[in-house]
């Protein structure tokens, strides 16, 4: 179904891996190059590996052509995690290197949270939490009306869900029956200043989704046979919610579940060591 | 559409809510990539026929505005022609900041209709009002904000505004049934133009919504004092029409009439624009002076802002004569 990046290899899991390391080279080397301006790297981080699996197998599109007809569509309602976003436009040749290298500077294209730029690939300005789902709604009636099957897919986070725009969203895809939308949810358990049990409880995430009537899976956010698995339960009836318990800062072990690295800046030797983790 | 005396006429009666569906009925036959959306309104926009007949075109999203403006904009960004509506403080203020982002910052283009909007829920109370919508959305670029001055400027509002692709409108509809009319035959309507529709050297009136027909009486009434009062009908409220500001300079007083808060509105646009001038009259501005008051129906919410004709013609009168 996905366009692959790397047409020659046959085992795509070791795509998905390749890909996956290079989206966290390039959150870190974005983040690095942001220099005092900071950026959002726990939450990018933690979203790594389920953008790898859409970008590299699941998601129609095509490298090169960001209005690609055909193509599924993409929204990363928590849009602060947009280093991850770039990273996999970037191993998909929609940006180029020179671009990374903008993020967060004046005038750039590429911001601490998305900008529409349709010649980029970035189909929507997000940042602003729980707009996104609604967006996807509006795009899958769309889809729904023009009879095609492109499929959309949004990324939302769990802090995200404390906005009650969320819900009015969730309530109305399954009212409408979108079945060609999905939602993957990164349940990293924290948000901006603390866990999500200390600052807005989210209690049991998946039976909230499942009550308002989505077909919900939760799956390890860092297995990639479990995210490439949870295509294969999804429901053709219902909209589907995957709850990706994923781990803030996945990857780079000083990073990881410590909220510090929400929105920080990555000093030289951080940044080195850090690179050498991952290519190890 | 016909325009016609007839129709004109029954417009007029059933006042700018129900012509709205009546227009949007008739005119979705010329557009195959309409659809419209409102928030469990139906019947008081006056769809029930058209979500008969249109089924496949009418999305009911629920008591959930911001969800509305969202799903609007997704149907934009997937190249329909999108109209949403439901009452003017839920559709303006309850999703501002999804109009700010997807309207405004993405410039997804979408037709965004607040019914009954100023006094006319006035024994409702001001849950149900709404003096601000303007002004909330005045500082929101790329928004286009209309205020029809009769329903069958309503009508011409829609027509335009559905051949344009260029921005995102937000169609101000105001006053009830038994709508008086402004025009009783067609005109020429260009969004951002306003028009002349009473002459005279002494004042100009810049009005908008319902208060077109007010000042038109009023002018009347001023008439009779031998002052002649120029009204024009700011149906376009942003982009406002700088070209009639910079023509009125010569008047000696300037006044601005509309149902909505004096913070915010068209007065404040028109201020701001005049501030520019060194040679600017002074401008009075009549509308709702900041507050909220006791409630009551719209004839008592109208008196007691000193919207209706007397007073306004009145305090006119009273300013003028200090000039």
């Amino acid at each position: 179904m996905g366009v692959c990046r790397m047409k020659n290899t046959k085992n795509e899991n070791v795509d998905i891996k390749y890909f996956a390391k290079n989206i966290r080279k390039n959150i870190l080397n974005m983040a690095y190059t942001a220099g005092a301006s900071s950026a959002h790297i726990g939450g990018a981080l933690s979203i790594a590996d389920i953008m790898s699996v859409l970008f590299v197998t699941k998601m129609r599109f095509k490298e090169k052509d960001p209005l690609f007809k055909n193509r599924d569509r993409f929204i990363l309602s928590k849009g602060h995690a947009c280093l991850a976003y770039y990273a996999s436009l970037f191993e998909n040749k929609l940006l180029d290197k020179n671009d990374l290298l903008t993020f967060e500077k004046n005038g750039s294209d590429l911001l601490g949270h998305p900008v529409r730029n349709m010649k980029k690939g970035i189909e929507f300005s997000t940042g602003s939490l729980g707009m996104g789902l609604s967006l996807g709604i509006g795009v899958a009636l769309s889809l729904k009306k023009k009879k095609l099957d492109n499929h959309v897919y949004v990324v939302l986070g769990d802090g995200e869900c404390n906005e009650g725009s969320v819900w009015e969203a969730a309530m109305s895809a399954s009212h409408f029956k979108l079945n060609n939308i999905t939602v993957f949810i990164d349940n990293n358990n924290f948000q901006q200043t603390g866990s999500n049990d200390q600052i807005m409880s989210l209690g049991d995430l998946a039976n909230k989704w499942k009550s308002f009537n989505w077909n919900t899976i939760t799956i390890d956010g860092h297995d990639f046979e479990q995210i490439n698995q949870s295509f294969e339960n999804k429901s053709t009836d219902l909209p589907n919610a995957i709850i990706a318990k994923t781990i803030k800062g996945k990857g780079i072990s000083i990073f990881e579940n410590n909220n510090n690295w929400h929105h920080a800046v990555i000093t030289k030797k951080i940044f080195e060591d850090a690179m050498i983790e991952i290519e190890s | 559409m016909m325009i016609n005396d007839r129709n004109i006429k029954l417009w007029s009666s059933i006042g700018p809510r129900a012509t709205l569906g009546l227009a949007i009925n008739e005119l979705s036959q010329n557009y195959e990539d309409l659809v419209v959306l409102t928030s469990d309104v139906s019947t008081s926009a006056g769809l029930d026929r058209f979500k008969k007949n249109y089924s496949e075109k009418y999305f009911d999203v629920g008591i959930a505005e911001q969800n509305l403006i969202g799903i609007a904009a997704g149907f934009s960004s997937e190249n329909f022609n999108v109209i949403t509506t439901t009452f003017a403080p839920f559709q303006v203020m309850r999703c501002c900041e999804q109009i700010k982002v997807n309207l405004g910052y993405m410039k997804h283009k979408i037709i965004m209709i607040g019914i009954a909007s100023g006094l006319v829920l006035g024994n409702l109370g001001y849950t149900h009002c709404c003096v601000e919508d303007v002004g909330v959305l005045r500082s929101i670029p790329n928004l286009t904000i209309v205020s029809p001055a009769d329903s069958l400027e309503v009508v011409k509002v829609l027509q335009a505004v559905l051949k344009s692709k260029n921005n995102s409108v937000y169609i101000r509809l105001t006053g009830g049934t038994n709508n008086p009319m402004v025009y009783n035959k067609d005109y020429d309507l260009e969004i951002g133009k306003s028009i002349e529709l009473i002459n005279g050297n002494d004042i100009t009136i810049f009005c908008s919504g319902t208060m077109v027909y007010n000042s038109i009486e009023a002018s009347k009434k001023l008439k009779e004092e031998r002052i002649n009062a120029r009204v024009i009908n700011m149906h376009t409220i942003k982009p406002v029409d700088k070209k009639a500001i910079e023509d009125s300079l010569s008047s000696k007083l300037l006044v601005s009439i509309e149902e909505h808060n004096v913070i915010g509105g068209l007065g404040s646009s028109i201020s701001e624009n005049l501030s520019t001038f060194s040679n600017s009259p002074k401008l009075l501005s009549l509308g709702v002076q900041d507050e909220y008051t006791k409630g009551g129906d719209y004839k008592y919410l109208l008196s007691r802002h000193k919207l209706d004709v007397d007073s306004i013609t009145k305090k006119i009168l009273e300013v003028y004569k200090k000039v």
